[in-house]
């Protein structure tokens, strides 16, 4: 069986609409009939992946696969990359500007959650060309 | 005399709040988190929470909504941003207000949850 493919496109510097896809793929997989905890999951996880973008990378492109058995949710940016990934999953490490900050992120969390919410995630990035993130979490 | 489930609607009674966005009203609350910072309270705020911050903005809503929080309790009459309050509309989230800060509010939000254990 194939899997049901969404694209979204996530805006850069706009967080009126960040979130707006995570929210959209949320009502998609509970309409599906996904388990509550599957769609808090990949909502969570999504969510921190499509702020990320929009705070470091000015956007890019989300695609989302739900299968049967689990739901793989691509995050691909052409944004300045990551330069020390290690450092970049541990809590409360951030490089936010202040700006964003008074909007209540910058805490260092978004990759840590994005880690504690998947099952799997393999993190693509190269300096000056880009990032792509691979999340899978099982039905 | 001892109440099945303690409601949204009831803890707005209860604090006094103004209620800027109905929301689901009905909805159970089970028990209260505080934090200002969207990304902490991304990885923390428990499901059917009262989440009391002053975090007004957008963003706000859409982690009560991602993380299944009851609703938002914004402390110390902190503002609320005009597309956050359509946002909640349109996500079914109940914002309500109080003058008190996050303290206050919490211990109160303590009593009253505790009230039914009696």
């Amino acid at each position: 069986m194939s899997a049901l493919t969404f694209r979204y496109e996530v805006p850069g510097d706009d967080f009126t609409r960040a979130g707006e896809a995570s929210s959209d793929v949320k009502r998609k997989l509970k309409q599906l009939g996904y388990s509550p905890e599957a769609v808090r999951k990949v909502a969570i996880a999504m969510y921190e992946g499509e702020i990320n973008m929009v705070i470091h990378a000015g956007g890019g492109e989300a695609v989302v696969e739900m299968d049967p058995e689990e739901i793989r949710v691509t995050l691909r940016d052409q944004g300045p990359g990551i330069p020390d990934v290690e450092k970049a999953m541990q809590k409360g490490w951030s490089t936010a500007p202040d700006t964003v900050r008074n909007l209540g992120f910058g805490a260092g969390m978004g990759l840590p959650n994005i880690k504690k919410y998947t099952d799997e995630l393999r993190i693509e990035t190269e300096v000056g060309v880009g990032t792509t993130l691979y999340m899978k979490v099982f039905a | 005399m001892k109440k099945e489930k303690k409601q949204v609607r009831d803890l707005a009674e209860f604090l006094q709040a103004e209620c800027l966005v109905q929301g689901d009203l009905d909805r159970e609350i089970q028990t209260g988190y505080v934090c200002d910072l969207l990304s902490w309270a991304m990885a923390r705020l428990p499901e059917g929470a009262a989440w009391m911050t002053v975090m007004g903005n957008l963003n706000a809503v859409a982690v009560c909504s991602l993380k299944d929080g009851a609703c938002i309790v914004l402390t110390d009459n902190a503002p609320l941003d005009k597309n956050a309050e359509s946002r909640a509309e349109t996500e079914g989230i109940c914002i309500l207000r109080v003058e008190q800060g996050a303290y206050e509010t919490a211990l109160r939000l303590g009593e009253w949850l505790r009230e039914e254990e009696k």
